[in-house]
């Protein structure tokens, strides 16, 4: 127990997914604008990540370690998970119209979003379990939602700003996540 | 031989992947903290980007239009595997300094734009040269970013200390490293500086009237019929916002053929 809550601080808020691994990076730049957008993204790469790192850790305990084929983790992981998004979509499109409102433009773009391969394999490399991979999983997208809607409230704030020409567009997004990540080094005493 | 060349050319320097196309953007910023990493990367996605391009060129009559993005998407995986081994077997401290980022090739848009953009159009001999152009722009521009950031951040060029380094206790007078650059946020740093170099050059030719080409964004790049990310990018998701349609078979390609719809009309 005492072991899963050092993994999901640690996933959520000291090695944040996007500020000091870099992955998913493309949508944290990318749908950043309103707060809005970025918070429905949030949710979609909580629930995607979560999923995958539940389904990939069943496939690699189950199937892929008896069969001594784990070295084809890498192929086996990125089919899984764009057939599960395909199929989380077709899923949420028939049964959940209302989530799939708020969530369903989002989910396409979540296949190459390297950041749930990056976790899946993350789990497989630290030798986590299928539980302690899906708490890690789902912490480390939550992780991904605080800091999007983080850098979308301060993307509000500044628009209007007067920066210099050059500075414009995604250079200052570049600096702003810059200082978020200093800010973020703020956690690393927690554990 | 001359088209091989003219791709050589573009890839390195006019559609320079990093610089110009802004692609492939979490190794570029993840595995330059020294020139050293930046060079082990680049060379990986390299091979990774020369040889798919060069196998889905040959099997670019054989796989079925609508199918063809998990082919790809497998063709890129497997040489990823391969490419893998070959780094943990050979050189295993490399591997070590890459980690997750070497399986995480797979991902690199550059390398699926590639495929989508040029490889499945054209014969087998471009596509190579095209993979090879590309990637050694984009192991050009690493390498230059890791190389700034290890210099400021440690004193060192390629892991040898050529600034001495000041010594508080005895008063050594020496360079004093600013450690952040080979920290997290000075990747953040460097990339945006240069975002901005590229957009004041930029500005000032436009200033000069000549014809330029953006420096970034989905509108610029060539590939953003296929890059997935490109519909992550602000412009495509207002648009994929708006259109709720029906599925089609890629889901990748989907914000983008709703983009073109709207132009059409």
């Amino acid at each position: 127990m005492e072991n899963l809550l050092v993994i999901t601080i640690g996933a959520a808020l000291v090695n944040n997914v996007v500020l000091s691994q870099f992955l998913g990076l493309c949508p944290f730049l990318g749908v950043s604008k309103k707060v809005e957008t970025a918070a429905g993204m949030g949710g979609a790469v909580i629930f995607v990540i979560t999923l995958a790192s539940l389904v990939c850790g069943i496939i690699e305990k189950f199937i892929l370690v008896p069969a001594n084929l784990d070295y084809l983790n890498t192929i086996v992981f990125i089919l899984i998970i764009a057939a599960l998004v395909q199929f989380v979509e077709m899923f949420l499109h028939k049964s959940m119209p209302a989530l799939y409102n708020s969530l369903g433009v989002y989910l396409p773009l979540i296949t190459t979003n390297c950041a749930v391969l990056g976790i899946a394999l993350k789990n497989v490399q630290n030798g986590y379990g299928i539980i302690a991979g899906t708490v890690n999983g789902m912490f480390t997208a939550i992780g991904f939602a605080i800091s999007i809607i983080i850098l979308a409230g301060i993307r509000e704030q500044i628009q209007y700003n007067d920066f210099p020409e050059a500075f414009k567009g995604s250079a200052s997004v570049l600096i702003t996540a810059g200082l978020m990540a200093i800010a973020f080094f703020g956690f690393s005493g927690i554990i | 031989m001359n088209k091989c060349m003219e791709r050589l050319y573009n890839g390195i320097l006019k559609e320079n992947p990093t610089f110009v196309l802004m692609l492939g953007m979490c190794p570029t910023l993840a595995v330059t903290t020294s020139a050293m990493n930046g060079i082990g990367m680049g060379l990986s996605t390299t091979v990774v980007l020369a040889l798919s391009n060069l196998l889905i060129s040959m099997l670019r009559n054989v796989i079925p239009d609508r199918v063809r993005v998990p082919s790809f998407i497998v063709v890129v995986a497997s040489f990823v595997t391969m490419v893998q081994f070959l780094v943990q077997g050979f050189v295993p401290s490399l591997y070590d300094s890459l980690g997750i980022y070497i399986p995480l090739i797979v991902v690199n848009c550059i390398i699926l734009g590639r495929a989508e953009s040029y490889a499945s159009k054209n014969p087998p001999l471009p596509s190579l040269f095209d993979g090879i152009g590309m990637g050694l722009g984009f192991t050009c521009s690493i390498t230059i970013i890791g190389a700034f950031r290890e210099f400021i951040g440690a004193g060192q060029v390629l892991g040898h200390q050529v600034l001495p380094i000041a010594d508080m206790a005895s008063g050594t007078p020496g360079y004093v490293p600013v450690t952040i650059f080979v920290l997290a946020p000075g990747a953040f740093f460097v990339l945006g500086s240069l975002t901005a170099v590229i957009n004041a050059i930029n500005n000032h030719k436009k200033a000069q009237g000549k014809k330029v080409k953006a420096a970034q964004g989905c509108g610029a790049c060539p590939s953003k019929d296929s890059c997935p990310s490109a519909n992550s990018a602000e412009g495509c998701s207002g648009e994929a916002k708006a259109a709720k349609a029906p599925k089609t078979e890629a889901p990748k390609a989907e914000g983008t053929t709703e983009t073109e719809k709207k132009v059409e009309e």
